[in-house]
């Protein structure tokens, strides 16, 4: 087996087992909620015979939580050793097809993909390790599977030298940091898309079904919100960084720092969405819902640059789409 | 806790009447927090166009081919700015107003947060039961247990703590008990004015480039050279006060350029080597290749593209040369399938001749196409259709050297009626139908194109961005909190309560309360 099986091989690995750490997630975060709702329910019968006061629910509430412990955490166990074994084969896939090019996976659009989707999951763990997020988990895996299946099927390149045009350690600077916060954000999205989720269920105007009832399982739009923030905000920095770190590289390579090139003028637009967000957390009428629907906005500018723009549009970055 | 509001700049209710209650009106709102909202909104709104739509700075020939493509849409986007949206009025007007908001917005934030920094520490508050106070008994005295969350609270030395560390207040108050409020946050406050006020210094500095900046693109065949004079540039561009006489006459002489390429014609290398002489100077040698400019006197030299440039001679009916040179052909592919134009007015008899021509490096002809098959020169040939008549040279009005005008030109026509096709391989000579000369294909140089760019804002812009990203992490990353830790004695025992203050994504305020309440209950600090 050569490296390039070898790449190919660990990454239809990653793929097939992300795909059944999301399925895994997900039955997680149900059963979690059913705990929940059965606690509290529990709770309630509880009050009503009178046992115990409202004030001290959760007596009742634990108990009826590890009355059935095993189901939820079984999936846990599978979800986590999953994620785990598939970052590890995914790492593997990424650096084989290093040393198959013979410089960083990160030149095309397959690399980019195969490499986004690795930063988004190595996130979710980093993050993992600190605090508790596995209900961001299915989220992860499954934009994960996507990607990489995409990036299997339909963007794959054989690996190739780079073009002239590449050859700089700027591409180790600039588009290691843009790699990193495709992955970064990626998370914090899919903390926006609970939050809003979540809220709504909670004020009862969407989401509200018994299907959704996984959304009592993840914490409340509160806590969703700061958690993003948290993320937005590293992610933010990154991106002035990168957006700064390109144009060092545009003065270099094409004598000028920035010319709006397609490339430019989207990075341009997700910057000034970002900083739209952190300025409406703090607005009075945007906190919240509002400012969480222009990350959203941030997010999908981001993968418009590199999807839309790069197989639509001409510019200087042509050669990312090839 | 409840999330900070900054809005501190809308006016609540509508203004009286009156010129100048009106300007007042119209500058808070400018300068609303809201308005600042709104305004990146529209402005990351309007910069989409510039991405779809052709613009006429990054492509003026597909601009042009737009707006003739387009009867009704390409005059009108054209006329409202949409084919230059980044120098168009309206997107001059978003960001000018959203910059004006800045300045407005961070100067009343600029003089609050001196005046801020100037202020003490606020008492702690007397009911701490709002902030999800901890109790603890600790065996210190009062004094002692507050003195100690005190050292606890302190900066910490050697970690830029005289910066992030708290200020703190201690009171004894009336009824005995000992407070003491900490809190951390200003440096918060400053990155953020540093950085707002560094994107300033940005626009600034990008303004100061616009009017000194100066570009030029030459064309350079292998062999030759070229002096650095703006008449010397096939185009050139400078700002309203750069001063042509700066311009430092030194010459560039391309010696040879390296072009490699893959079999499958992916390019792997391109290095133009040159001869660089400053005037009265000695000459040196150096490269020049993509990533890895020339610096020269304030200004770089880029390599920006390469081709071919054959070298031509034509003959008249007489024999006589009618021109003779390199000439640049533009590269159309990969594979430098490359098209050029020659034009020989200086015949000794006859009308003038001109040539649109096709050059193939690697030269292969199939069933029913002839094409190139790699950029490499291994069997070049070109193609040459050849027209009389009058190359419209002498209307004074500059050609472009790429395109043949053939308003009063006619097409040179073989036996069959039809347009002759010449073919010339390297080296050879075919005679044009008619008696009217010869062509011959010489050699075949190589050309590169340089850009000379100098831009003096550089360094500052440089410096601007350093600081704005500076900025940026400390006011997104630098805790804003306060920590109050309040010990009373009763009955003998030493009852302190902690309570904290911060926003709901700081986790780390979970810690610091910790810590300042481990230290006041004589415990120590784990290392
Ligand atoms: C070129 C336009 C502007 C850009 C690119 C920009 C960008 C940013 C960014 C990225 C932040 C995040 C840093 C942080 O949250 O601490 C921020 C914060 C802030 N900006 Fe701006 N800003 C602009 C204009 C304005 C204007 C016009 C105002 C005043 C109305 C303003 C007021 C603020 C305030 C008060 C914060 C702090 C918010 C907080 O504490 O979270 N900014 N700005």
């Amino acid at each position: 087996m050569n490296v390039t099986e070898l790449s190919i091989m660990t990454l239809w690995g990653a793929t097939t087992l992300y795909a059944i750490a999301m399925v895994a997630h997900a039955i997680r975060l149900a059963r979690v909620a059913d705990d929940k709702v059965a606690a509290r329910a529990a709770d309630r019968e509880a009050v009503a015979v009178g046992g115990a006061s409202p004030a001290e629910p959760s007596a009742a509430t634990e108990a009826a939580a590890s009355s059935r412990p095993s189901r939820a955490s079984k999936a846990a166990g599978i979800a986590r050793s999953t994620t785990m074994v598939g970052a590890l084969l995914h790492a593997v896939g990424l650096v084989a097809r290093g040393i198959d090019a013979g410089h960083v996976p990160w030149s095309n659009m397959y690399e980019y993909t195969i490499s986004g989707s690795f930063f988004a999951v190595a996130a979710f763990l980093v993050i993992q390790r600190r605090r508790d997020v596995a209900f961001l988990g299915a989220g992860v895996t499954g934009i994960a599977t996507v990607a990489l299946g995409l990036a299997m099927t339909v963007l794959y390149k054989d690996a190739d030298t780079l073009p002239p045009a590449l050859q700089s350690y700027w591409l180790v600077i600039h588009v290691s940091i843009a790699v990193l916060v495709t992955g970064l954000l990626t998370v914090s999205f899919i903390a926006s898309v609970l939050q809003l989720m979540r809220d709504s269920r909670d004020s009862g105007t969407r989401w509200t079904g018994r299907r959704l009832r996984f959304l009592e399982a993840v914490p409340s739009a509160a806590s969703l919100e700061a958690l993003s923030f948290r993320l937005n905000a590293v992610g933010f920095v990154l991106w002035t960084f990168t957006v700064m770190a390109g144009a060092i590289w545009a003065e270099h390579a094409w004598g000028r720092y920035w010319g709006w090139d397609p490339k430019e003028v989207w990075s341009f637009v997700i910057w000034v969405l970002y900083a739209a967000y952190l300025h409406a957390r703090t607005t009075q009428g945007w906190a919240g819902r509002r400012s969480a629907w222009l990350a959203i906005a941030g997010y999908a500018a981001l993968i418009a640059n590199f999807t839309v723009v790069n197989l639509f549009f001409q510019g200087l970055h042509t050669y990312a789409g090839s | 806790m409840a999330r900070m509001k900054l809005d501190n700049y809308v006016v609540p209710e509508a203004p009286r009447l009156g010129f100048r209650g009106w300007l007042r009106w119209i500058w808070r709102q400018v300068t609303s927090m809201r308005v600042a909202l709104i305004l990146l909104l529209v402005l990351a709104l309007a910069s989409i166009p510039g991405s779809v739509l052709p613009q006429w700075p990054q492509d003026a020939a597909a601009t042009a081919q737009f707006v003739a493509d387009h009867a009704f849409w390409g005059p009108l986007l054209d006329a409202t700015g949409f084919l230059d949206v980044f120098g168009s009025a309206w997107f001059t007007a978003i960001y000018v107003l959203l910059f004006a908001s800045l300045i407005g917005c961070i100067t009343p934030r600029a003089i609050l947060h001196y005046r801020e920094l100037r202020r003490p520490v606020a008492p702690a508050p007397s009911r701490l039961s709002r902030y999800e106070p901890v109790d603890a008994s600790s065996p210190l005295t009062a004094d002692d247990a507050v003195e100690a969350a005190r050292a606890a609270l302190r900066p910490r030395a050697g970690r830029l703590g005289a910066l992030t560390g708290s200020r703190v207040r201690v009171d004894r108050r009336d009824d005995g008990t000992v407070a003491l409020a900490a809190e951390t946050g200003h440096i918060r406050e400053l990155g953020n004015l540093v950085f707002h006020a560094s994107l300033v210094l940005l626009l600034v500095a990008m303004a100061y480039g616009t009017l000194f900046t100066y570009r030029g693109q030459a064309i350079v065949v292998e062999g030759r050279s070229f002096t650095n004079a703006v008449v010397a540039y096939d185009t050139f561009d400078s700002g309203r006060l750069f001063d042509p006489a700066s311009l430092d006459p030194f010459t560039i002489r391309l010696d040879s350029f390296d072009a490699e390429f893959s079999d499958t014609a992916r390019p792997l290398h391109f290095q133009a080597n040159v001869t660089f002489t400053e005037p009265g100077g000695e000459p040196v040698e150096e490269t020049i290749s993509v990533n890895h400019p020339l610096e020269v006197d304030g200004a770089k030299v880029y390599l920006q593209g390469n081709g071919y440039a054959p070298v031509i001679t034509v003959r008249d009916a007489a024999g006589e040369i009618a021109f003779s040179g390199p000439v640049p052909f533009l590269p159309q592919d990969a594979v430098y399938t490359s098209t050029g134009v020659i034009k020989a007015p200086d015949v000794s008899t006859g009308e003038q001749l001109g040539f649109t021509a096709t050059l193939y490096p690697t030269f292969l002809e199939g069933p029913f196409a002839v094409a190139s098959i790699h950029p490499d020169p291994t069997n070049p040939v070109i193609d040459l259709l050849a027209y009389v008549g009058d190359l419209g040279l002498d209307t004074g009005i500059p050609q472009n050297v790429y395109r043949l005008d053939q308003s009063q030109l006619s097409p040179v026509r073989g036996d069959d009626g039809q347009p002759a096709l010449l073919r010339v391989n390297l080296g050879e000579t075919v005679d044009i139908p008619g008696g009217l000369g010869t062509v011959t294909f010489e050699s075949l140089p190589r050309f590169v194109a340089l850009d000379l760019r100098a831009d003096p804002s550089l360094p500052y812009l440089l410096t601007a961005a350093i600081l704005t990203l500076l900025g940026l992490s400390v006011s997104l990353f630098a805790p804003r909190r306060k920590v109050w830790v309040v010990a009373r004695e009763e009955d003998g025992t030493t009852v302190v309560t902690v309570a904290a203050l911060a926003p709901a994504h700081d986790a780390g305020v979970q810690a610091v309360r910790e810590r300042a309440s481990r230290a006041a209950t004589g415990e120590r600090e784990p290392e």
